[in-house]
């Protein structure tokens, strides 16, 4: 440390130090309740802990059993099916309408308004709503059986097999409108000029789209990505509101595993295993992806 | 002006709670259907006329739901008044770590180890001898309610067992009836199998797994019988989209559906729909076939407070429940039997006397809940909600069965 400090030059510590005092709360929140939080589960994810946290090491036995339950799998089936539809039907339904919107339309603030409201609502008000939607009895399939065709099935949120669909599709009703959003943002900083120079090349539109158009508009890629990915494995509370997890386990979620291990069954250590399984999951896509996305940078 | 009027509703609303003198006991329970409703209202009544005020906590979204939040209540430090939940072993960490509060003068004043009968009540509540909690009623599983109108319908007889019920399914289906309904949630095809394993299998296989959790038992060929009842039932309730148990209660009521296992506490829906035992619906106890019932039930445990007031409050309740008066008040009304044997129920009618008579004679079991952890039982769930849900065969979920008796605890 000592060394560091070299006469004539600015401590490096004490360089901006009121922003850095003020940052102090905030590390503190990182470090103790993020950091510390996630240490202490997995630490506990190898004991026999039962309704209250105990001590008692069990080695990986917790594991095991978790990697032995069909409903973790059938959790982590659904999550990767719904996981991987959902972003690229958002980012898909999300730029299109972006684009769409982009046209200089009339009523473009109606309309952005129209379908970012979704957004709006919570994921349970969400969940509720598109339950009763997609009720054989009362929702689309009710209403169209009545217009007079009567073989008409379409009840996903009772059919085992297909259960997962029904979810992705509240979900991306609810989630397109800020994807569009952004991408709106996105496209609306694209200077009026190259758009100009692609029409005078005479470059065809969606090809001015895809080869100039996305490129420049990476970052914003980048943090709807982050939001999206975010939002899939976080994914509980509209399952719990649509489904609540069946019909038998056919769309249980891992979230909706943990807590229902942690807090139904009494058995932390079980909750906290696949709590840390989920984490495991997110570091290993978010790792390598954020070392070449922010330590390739460096070295450029 | 407006200012002035603001203040002196604030100051208001601030001194309101002091204004009251009764002690506030805040009561958290999950019963929110009709029968149950109308259950607490009684017992609301009868806190209330000692002086006290009852603060209702109802937790909508029966246990499943409830549970957790009255755990972490409990555990995170903001104690409700007293909490409902089942009997057994839901609250024995709780109780364990210090949590909970030691009724046995309450107990011993009121002479519970006398008149609380089947003793079984008593012992669950029982941790190393200090009683922690107050029964309230017991309830039974192995229930089989008929509707008389359905089978009218479809011109078969009310079956008189369930054999007879499977035998009768397919002159249900065919008159557009469902046969069996069946609510959504684990916990109802987990209780449907349980009552299965007693009421088909008899009380010896189910001590057998479920108190001995004999492994070798749960892989024979007895325990393969009930799997493959299981099954029928499981076809018998393909295509009862409801969720709710009393939603499923509400298609036998409504003779949209033929029958449903669930515990007595149906019986209160009956009850608010004014239906009549007998004409209305048929119920079978033990399915018809083995006259046994499990004693489970409900009880209330009081979280240790600092509040001195509070606390005598909570002794105060605890005498309530137990109660005579009280009991037969609000075992009439949820439908369940009460907890003493020296109580008059002559206004209870033919299913409550029917499942009276069955304990007084002895023909009793301790409830899975008393049984196994609630760790045990979640994964019990698990496997029964997938087999009523999907195809997996009768062999894979008795495999899976077995593997989870041998580390169930």
């Amino acid at each position: 440390m000592a060394k560091s400090v070299a006469p004539g030059r600015p401590n490096q510590f004490l360089r901006n130090l009121n922003s850095k005092i003020a940052c102090i709360p905030m590390m503190l929140t990182a470090l103790v309740i993020f950091l510390g939080g996630t240490v202490w589960t997995v630490i506990y994810s190898f004991t026999n802990s039962k309704l209250l946290p105990r001590a008692t090491f069990v080695g990986f036995d917790q594991y095991e059993r978790l990697w032995a339950a069909s409903r973790w799998i059938i959790s982590i089936q659904n999550l990767a099916i719904y996981g991987v539809l959902c972003l690229i039907f958002s980012l898909l339904i999300g730029f299109v309408l972006a684009a769409l919107m982009d046209q200089k339309i009339r009523f473009e603030n109606t309309f952005r308004t129209i379908f970012l409201y979704p957004f709006a609502l919570s994921f349970i008000v969400t969940g509720l709503v598109w339950q009763w939607v997609l009720n054989p009895e009362y929702g689309v399939q009710g209403v169209v059986r009545s217009l007079g065709w009567e073989s008409f099935t379409f009840d996903p949120l009772y059919t085992p097999e297909i259960v997962i669909y029904g979810i992705l599709i509240a979900g991306l009703w609810q989630g397109t409108g800020l994807v569009m959003c952004l991408m709106l943002a996105g496209l609306r900083g694209i200077d009026e000029d190259i758009w100009k120079a692609a029409r005078v090349d005479g470059i065809p539109m969606w090809k001015t789209y895809i080869f100039i158009v996305i490129p420049m508009m990476r970052p914003v890629f980048i943090t709807t990505l982050v939001l999206i990915a975010s939002g899939i494995v976080k994914l509980y509370d509209l399952v719990v509101a649509q489904t609540s997890g069946g019909p038998g386990n056919a769309s249980e979620v891992p979230a909706k595993y943990v807590y229902d291990y942690m807090f139904q069954a009494q058995n932390l250590g079980q909750g906290f295993a696949a709590s840390t399984m989920m984490l495991l999951t997110v570091a290993i896509i978010v790792v390598p992806w954020a070392y070449l996305e922010f330590g390739g940078r460096k070295r450029v | 002006m407006r200012i002035r009027a603001f203040t002196a509703f604030l100051a208001v609303s601030v001194a309101m709670p002091f204004a009251a003198h009764a002690t506030d006991l805040e009561v958290t329970h999950w019963w929110t259907s009709g029968g149950e409703a109308a259950a607490v209202a009684e017992l609301a009544k009868a806190f209330d006329a000692t002086g006290n005020h009852w603060v209702d906590g109802a937790i909508a979204g029966s246990g499943g739901t409830a549970r957790p939040i009255m755990i972490s209540r409990i555990t995170g430090g903001d104690p409700m008044g007293a909490t409902q939940f089942n009997h057994g072993r839901q609250a024995e960490e709780l109780v364990q770590s210090g949590l909970m509060r030691d009724l046995t003068d309450v107990a011993e004043k009121g002479k519970w180890k006398d008149v609380i009968k089947p003793q079984s009540l008593l012992a669950s509540c029982t941790i190393n001898g200090k009683i922690y909690c107050a029964p309230v009623n017991i309830h039974s599983w192995q229930w089989l309610w008929l509707s008389n109108e359905a089978f009218k319908k479809a011109g078969v007889e009310v079956p008189k067992n369930w054999n007879e019920f499977v035998a009768a399914g397919p002159a249900l289906k065919k008159a557009g009836i469902q046969p069996l309904a069946l609510g959504g949630q684990p916990w109802q095809a987990n209780g449907l199998f349980d009552a299965l394993v007693i009421s088909v299998g008899g009380t010896d296989l189910y001590n057998k797994v479920y108190k001995d959790k004999d492994a070798k038992v749960a892989a024979g060929p007895d325990m393969a019988k009930i799997f493959e009842a299981a099954d029928q039932a499981r076809q018998l309730a393909k295509g009862s989209n409801v969720q709710d148990w009393n939603q499923a209660t509400n298609l036998v009521l409504t003779g949209k559906a033929g029958g449903q296992i669930m515990g007595d506490w149906a019986q209160g829906e009956f009850q608010i729909a004014n239906k009549k035992a007998g004409t209305d619906y048929t119920c079978l106890p033990g399915l018809g076939l083995n006259q046994t019932l499990t004693t489970g039930g409900d009880a209330f445990y009081f979280p240790l407070l600092k509040d001195a007031e509070k606390s005598k409050a909570q002794e105060v309740l605890a005498a309530t429940i137990v109660d005579p008066k009280t009991q037969v008040a609000f075992n009439l009304k949820k439908g369940s039997v009460p907890i003493r044997g020296d109580v008059d129920l002559a206004t209870a009618n033919d299913c409550m006397k029917k499942g009276i008579a069955i304990i007084a004679k002895g023909g009793v079991a301790t409830s899975t809940d008393q049984l196994i952890s609630a760790d045990t039982q979640k994964q019990k769930e698990d496997l029964m909600s997938e087999f009523f849900n999907t195809s997996i065969s009768v062999k894979d979920a008795q495999k899976r069965f077995v593997s989870l008796i041998e580390a169930a605890d």
